[in-house]
């Protein structure tokens, strides 16, 4: 019996520790990932919460629709039955007050994982989430510690329209007090989401609904249960040395489409994806200016105050001499989204607009 | 109760008179009935016999009558500008948290808005901790970073001390989540005013709770007005106790503490077995809706004083104890110097703490600063690593 429970707190430790040492292992393996098999981002996020639910009884999930409906777009499918509704619970409409009550229980010791069937629908919730959550700490110096996850598809998607398509990276970016991971692949979905469960502060997990079902490749390491991602750092996604193009989420896969295309063209584009919008990895961003000297961002978010504005800043302040070119930004549009296709089109940054900015800072005409 | 055994080992100069006085005040049970009845919505109400003791009745007293000396000596604080920025007092409303104490543990939740000084003593809080805070010293209970509106004290299950209304009920709700996916045995009590009564996510909470019985206790200090609005002006219905619809709700005489305790300990057991229930405490507020607000433009002089007069808690408590026979005039009064002495001297004592030091600006951010910088006004000048 003790024999069990010594097992137990042991492979828990591991499991804990592995999460720390994972820095050093990821961040060897920050130029490659060798891999066997691939996995969707969308079996990523469902394993990630399998597992960390799995290991800590203290994890539960609620949402609208997680539960019975296995999950608005199919993430938590299987966790109902695994967990029971005492840990997978489907609540009401009610974000203000669904997510009030994950920020106290949180409060009281519990590791809730509150999901917004979309972002935009976090808005209805944004006071708990910064005056509950993220402020909680401080305020009380430190006795009420918020360690809660608010996670759920963010920016984008396809024709729906104005109120369901904003990207919310810059305005819970702002905020001290909140972490805000923003994953593109498998590997980074499954990795900083376990991350994000394990971490005591109020972390916002930035996913993407276009991207669930993309496949990535995943290496052995990843698919182990300990495997996390630290949070705060970003990844070299395709080395370079002529222009530096940092992007997010869905933006890194335009990014390297647009690397590619560069590469045609005799430009050497390095792509950074930042994984991480706060903590912003700014010595990556800027160890990355000072070798090429030149750099895009790119986002989906609106441009007035994005997080390719905060970049800017913080290679203008860091890296100023070593700039060859003016910051180039690409974001979405100064508008509400539009619903025909052909506009909505224009009010995203498209592959070309990416590769125009890039050459734009190489000083090439088109 | 329990407040006024922590004050006695805190301070060791005290007249013997005073603290021979509860120390050989007997427990034996006594039996008074409240001064007016409950009136139910959906469920059948508690009997207005309320079992205490002299012990009991003589804590009361001395617990009101500290809480409305801070309340007061604040007022004082405020006015020399010792105290900055918001400041609201509870003096008149002792006897909710005096009476929410005895009927509970230090493992049942309190969480309240921002009129939680009263609160935080009542919850094992010390007087020198609050004033420290108050006056922005890193001896105050939230180190002087949190201010009147954010005092905590976790370890005896009170959650603050929120700004905005309205977020503490969500909140309080997520408290009984956690007390019931824990097996807990214990419920949480969600402290709101008739202001916050009208909120959208009250009704979202509460609509939760009852779907998933939690063990939540809603309870709204009805003080009659919502800042400088009237309740009548604010609600169209002011039967905050009836407001649950489907749950049961409870009205009580909130300036009679034996009331306020014999409904905190129907409602605990309610709640442990049905779910949410709602208890309105009528209650008043001498103090306008805070240090900003004379409190005398939305309503009579001759109201505030005709409350005092009639329904003041501490009075009430005095009359009991003189009725039956549990101390003297005199004795009474002795304490009352005793407590003023106390306030006092916590107050000189939190007076001679400094403020926090700089390196605090940048301290609890996060729990894990994971090594990140954090950047002050010129971020050239000031910055720092978040450990």
């Amino acid at each position: 019996m003790l024999g069990i429970l010594r097992q137990t707190v042991v492979a828990k430790l591991n499991h804990a520790l592995n999460c720390e040492q994972g820095i050093g292992a990821v961040a060897l393996r920050a130029y490659s990932s060798s891999s066997a098999n691939k996995m969707t981002v969308r079996d990523a996020i469902n394993s990630a919460l399998d597992e960390e639910m799995s290991a800590d009884p203290k994890v539960f999930m609620m949402g609208e629709e997680v539960g019975e409906y296995q999950g608005a777009y199919k993430i938590t499918k299987g966790l109902l039955d695994k967990y029971g509704p005492e840990r997978v619970v489907d609540t009401p409409i009610t974000e203000a007050g669904f997510t009030g009550i994950g920020v106290g229980a949180a409060y009281h010791g519990l590791r809730p994982v509150v999901e917004f069937m979309t972002f935009n629908f976090s808005m209805q919730a944004i006071d708990h989430i910064i005056n509950s959550a993220a402020k909680s700490n401080y305020m009380s110096a430190g006795q009420i510690s918020v360690p809660i996850v608010f996670r759920g598809p963010n920016g984008a998607a396809s024709g729906v329209g104005a109120q369901h398509s904003q990207c919310y990276a810059a305005w819970f970016g702002s905020c001290p007090g909140l972490k805000v991971l923003a994953p593109y692949s498998a590997e980074d979905a499954r990795g900083l989401l376990k991350a994000a469960i394990r971490d005591p502060d109020p972390v916002v997990f930035l996913e993407n609904e276009l991207l669930y079902g993309e496949s990535f490749p995943v290496s052995a390491e990843t698919l182990d249960s300990s495997f996390c991602v630290p949070i705060g750092k970003a990844k070299i996604e395709r080395e370079g040395k002529d222009v530096t193009i940092v992007a997010y989420s869905k933006m890194v896969g335009f990014s390297l489409q647009a690397a590619d295309i560069l590469a045609k063209e005799g430009i050497n584009a390095e792509v950074i994806n930042l994984r991480s919008i706060r903590p912003l990895d700014r010595s990556a961003v800027n160890a990355s200016v000072r070798k090429t000297n030149r750099i895009v961002t790119v986002e989906e978010g609106f441009p007035q105050h994005g997080v390719g504005a905060e970049i800017c800043a913080t290679v203008v302040e860091d890296s100023f001499e070593y700039l060859d070119a003016p910051v180039e930004r690409i974001a979405g549009a100064d508008v509400p989204t539009p619903y025909a296709a052909n506009i909505e089109r224009m009010a995203f940054p498209q592959v070309e607009d990416i590769v125009r900015a890039a050459k734009r800072a190489c000083y090439r005409s088109r | 109760m329990a407040l006024t055994r922590r004050s006695l080992h805190l301070h060791l100069i005290r007249p013997i008179f005073s603290a021979r006085l509860l120390t050989t005040a007997s427990t034996s049970p006594i039996s008074i009935e409240t001064s007016l009845p409950f009136t139910a919505h959906n469920i059948d109400p508690p009997s207005r016999s309320v079992q205490t003791s002299p012990h009991e009745l003589l804590s009361f007293f001395r617990d009101m009558v500290l809480m409305r000396r801070m309340e007061i000596a604040s007022d004082s604080l405020y006015k020399a500008k010792l105290i900055r920025g918001f400041c609201h007092l509870y003096d008149g409303q002792e006897a909710v948290a005096i009476g929410m104490e005895a009927a509970i543990t230090r493992k049942d939740c309190i969480i309240t808005a921002y009129r939680d000084h009263c609160l935080y003593l009542g919850r094992g809080g010390t007087l020198v901790e609050a004033f420290a805070e108050l006056m922005g010293r890193n001896g105050g209970c939230s180190k002087g970073k949190g201010g009147s509106m954010h005092f905590y004290k976790k370890d005896a299950g009170f959650y603050g001390g929120h700004g905005i209304v309205g977020a503490q009920i969500p909140l309080g709700c997520g408290l009984a989540f956690a007390q019931k996916y824990s097996k807990d045995d214990s419920v949480s009590f969600m402290m709101y005013g008739d202001g916050a009564a009208n909120q959208g996510q009250l009704f979202e909470a509460l609509n939760m709770a009852a779907l998933w019985d939690l063990p939540a206790i809603l309870v709204c200090e009805n003080n009659h007005y919502g800042m400088g609005t009237a309740e009548w002006r604010a609600a169209k219905s002011p039967a905050y106790f009836k407001r649950g619809d489907y749950v049961p709700g409870l009205k009580v005489d909130g300036m009679d503490a034996l009331a306020v305790k014999q409904a905190c300990k129907f409602a605990k057991e309610h709640a442990l077995k049905n779910g949410p229930i709602i208890l309105e405490m009528d209650t008043y507020r001498y103090h306008g809706h805070s240090m900003s607000d004379p409190g005398s433009t939305y309503r009579t002089r001759d109201e505030i004083s005709g409350i005092r007069q009639e329904r003041d808690p501490v009075e009430r408590v005095r009359k009991l104890i003189l009725a039956h026979d549990l101390a003297t005039e005199k004795e009474m009064k002795d304490t009352e110097k005793e407590v003023r002495k106390e306030v006092d001297e916590a107050i000189a004592k939190a007076k001679e703490m400094p403020s926090p030091d700089p390196s605090e600006l940048f301290t609890n951010v996060y729990v894990k600063g994971l090594g990140v910088e954090a950047f002050g006004a010129d971020r050239k000048e000031l910055r720092a690593v978040l450990p």
